[in-house]
């Protein structure tokens, strides 16, 4: 080997510096995912009856009402389970029944491929809109008219098995063979999803109407 | 393509480059389709919806650089160890074994598409995950491939030299190959399924992939301009320590939103803006060690030593294009402060064609021409007309397709975003606002640029060898 000048031009040092780094990053990924991992397990049904807030809640929150609201402690919006409300004409979901229908709706968002074109939480394609809060989105209000529904699930149910007959704008979305029973997984899936607690993303969602195109 | 190799192992990567420039011709043909469907909606609707076009087009991507990856390895693994690699009849039926997988999941892709909210479909057709939407037998078949791979690079390595180059790619492949089993789950709570599919995509991009191209710049210093090993190998652990040490962390910063706790903010932002400094330092490297090379041969009296200028060329640019398009671009929208209101648009996109492109395609195409002087057993290549045109119209295109990108971003940003509340309706007031329109029309006539510039790079791969100036020469 060559003479050893110094500890800065040796080899051997950055070598042991490196693997030194990349251990500690490592090691503290690993420590932090154990963390994340406890904070974003899925809630219980137990948790929504006695009130306790849970970043992911259980599936029974279609169950219940949700609401997108700012949290003055928190400094952004935060998701609110509130009284119980229908969902397909009931409200007494069990825990198996609900985790049933989140897990079909799940599935299904994944063979349907949505995510080449929506985002999901933000993550995902940006040829249409993002699905984080889509179940408290305001336009469905107008599609529960158009569509002659009695409930928003519904419209959304009936959106999904034929999108492009039902189109919002020229870029429509593709008919993708959804069944009955599979949208009403789906847009089981869309409320749960949207009682995520994601940090106030996105922000101000549905509050402000646009200055150039002020309603 | 003649075929002067000595060693086996230099075959089998010119067989894997050979696919990957397929690939790339496909991930700029679907690329395309869906840059169209943004400006002609209706184009190929119900037909080749803009989710399939997409998905062929980010997992051709995917898919062409693992196979210019492998392939990079394949072919330097000789000169590295001394020896020609050990299992090398197993790695060609490797080679087989994952193209006829790729065709059938590209042809499924296509043809079938989507299924039933099912267990099959996730395993026979598309698993619907970004990036990692390959089926699950396909998986399999992938991490069987890779760990053929895998020892074949381990055994050649023990067997002949340990440079400190090797070392390095041989912990790094293994890390590689590793964190692809973390997408290899089905869950239905949505955040979990992100956080552990951000490990195999941000530890792939933005840790892995990031060491593996410092490791080939590494190696192809010493090849074209005949950089002192001891130099570039410190350099290299250097830049191991900085990427690994920034980017491993950095994940925090695709954990601001997905349920995950605050605390990623502070991880995240912290460690995020600290990931354009190795690509910084790779940069300044390039260049430091090209000046000081040069000038010791001068100072000899010496014609400084260049023997691949294509190679070169395109070495040079991946170094600058990575810190532009990873580091700038990237740095752009990573603080949670921005990224609240980028997360999600045209921003992204334009961050994602810009770093894939500066950071992997350009050092990949620069070992094509690699290995097209190797196959010619020329001591010296030199750039042509055709060579030159190729990369400025790829340059051009894919610069041009991030800038238009950016300014749809922009514009979306504001209106979606900060204007209307990220509603469905403010998104489509954003994506019809006649700035967002425009930039897209601008990002299709980019993409047809790229298209050319790859035309003009794949006639001069295949006749660079047989040109004028490369034919005077003698040999």
């Amino acid at each position: 080997m060559s003479k050893k000048v110094s500890v800065w031009s040796d080899n051997r040092f950055w070598q042991r510096s490196a693997a030194w780094v990349t251990g500690f990053a490592a090691m503290l990924l690993i420590w932090l995912t154990f963390d994340t991992m406890g904070q974003i397990a899925m809630g219980t049904d137990e948790d929504l009856t006695q009130g306790v807030t849970k970043r992911v809640p259980g599936p029974t929150v279609i169950n219940y009402k949700i609401t997108y609201e700012m949290s003055d402690k928190r400094g952004h919006e935060v998701p609110v389970i509130g009284e119980k409300e229908n969902f397909f004409g009931r409200d007494d979901y069990s825990d198996e029944e609900a985790r049933a229908l989140l897990n079909l709706g799940k599935l299904g968002v994944q063979a349907k491929n949505c995510m080449n074109c929506h985002t999901l939480l933000g993550n995902g394609a940006y040829y249409a809109p993002d699905l984080t809060k889509a179940w408290l989105d305001p336009m469905w209000d107008g599609y529960i008219a158009r569509l002659g529904k009695d409930s928003k699930e519904e419209a959304i149910a009936e959106f999904l098995q034929n999108p492009s007959e039902n189109p919002s704008h020229e870029r429509m979305m593709p008919n993708l063979g959804i069944t009955e029973t599979e949208a009403k997984g789906i847009v089981a899936f869309l409320k749960h999803m949207s009682s995520i607690d994601t940090n106030g993303f996105p922000r101000n969602f549905g509050k402000i109407q646009g200055a150039i195109h002020g309603k | 393509m003649a075929s002067n190799f000595a060693y086996e192992s230099k075959k089998l990567g010119v067989m894997y480059f050979a696919v990957a420039v397929a690939l790339l011709g496909a991930q700029i043909l679907f690329g395309l389709v869906a840059g169209i469907q943004f400006v002609y909606p209706s184009f190929l609707f119900e037909v080749l919806d803009f989710n399939v076009a997409r998905m062929v087009h980010i997992n051709a991507l995917v898919v062409w650089l693992l196979y210019a990856m492998i392939g990079s390895v394949y072919y330097l693994l000789p000169d590295e160890t001394g020896i020609d690699t050990v299992g090398i009849g197993l790695g060609k039926l490797g080679f087989y074994i994952l193209t006829a997988a790729v065709t059938v999941v590209v042809l499924v892709y296509i043809l079938i598409q989507t299924g039933p909210a099912n267990h099959t479909t996730l395993w026979l057709i598309q698993e619907g995950r970004e990036y990692i939407e390959a089926p699950r037998w396909a998986d399999i078949g992938i991490v069987v491939v890779v760990l053929v791979f895998l020892s074949n690079v381990y055994l050649t390595a023990m067997k002949g030299e340990r440079t400190g180059i090797l070392t390095v790619l041989m912990a790094d492949l293994l890390a590689l190959a590793g964190l692809y089993l973390a997408g290899m789950f089905y869950t239905e709570n949505i955040s979990i399924d992100q956080y552990w599919w951000w490990w195999v995509i941000h530890l792939w991009v933005e840790a892995t992939w990031e060491v593996f191209v410092a490791a080939i710049i590494g190696w192809a210093l010493i090849k074209t301009i005949g950089a002192n090993r001891q130099i570039v190998e410190m350099w290299l652990w250097i830049e191991v320590a900085m990427l690994f040490g920034s980017g491993i962390l950095g994940i925090g910063h695709h954990y601001f939103w997905i349920g995950t706790p605050e605390y990623w903010w502070e991880i995240g932002a912290l460690f995020s803006a600290l990931e354009p400094v190795p690509l910084v330092a790779m940069f300044v490297h390039v260049m430091y060690d090209w000046g000081k090379e040069a000038g010791i041969k001068k100072g000899a009296g010496e014609k400084p030593m260049m023997n691949n200028t294509p190679a070169f060329m395109w070495f040079v640019g991946s170094a600058f294009g990575n810190f532009i398009g990873a580091g700038v671009w990237g740095f752009f929208h990573t603080l949670p402060q921005m990224n609240i209101y980028t997360h999600g648009s045209q921003f992204t996109a334009a961050h994602g064609h810009l770093a894939f492109f500066g950071a992997f395609a350009m050092a990949m195409i620069a070992m094509f021409y690699m290995a097209v002087q190797g196959s010619s057993g020329k001591k010296d290549l030199k750039m042509t007309f055709n060579t030159k045109m190729g990369f400025i119209l790829l340059c051009l295109g894919v610069v041009g397709m991030a800038v238009a990108l950016t300014i749809a971003g922009y514009g979306q940003v504001m209106v979606e975003r900060a204007q209307m509340g990220a509603t469905w309706e403010g998104y489509f007031v954003s994506q019809y606002s006649h700035w967002f329109k425009q930039a897209m029309g601008w990002r299709l006539a980019m993409g047809v640029v790229t298209l050319v510039g790859f035309l003009y790079i794949v006639y001069d791969l295949l006749t660079i060898n047989k040109a004028k100036i490369n034919t005077e020469q003698g040999e």
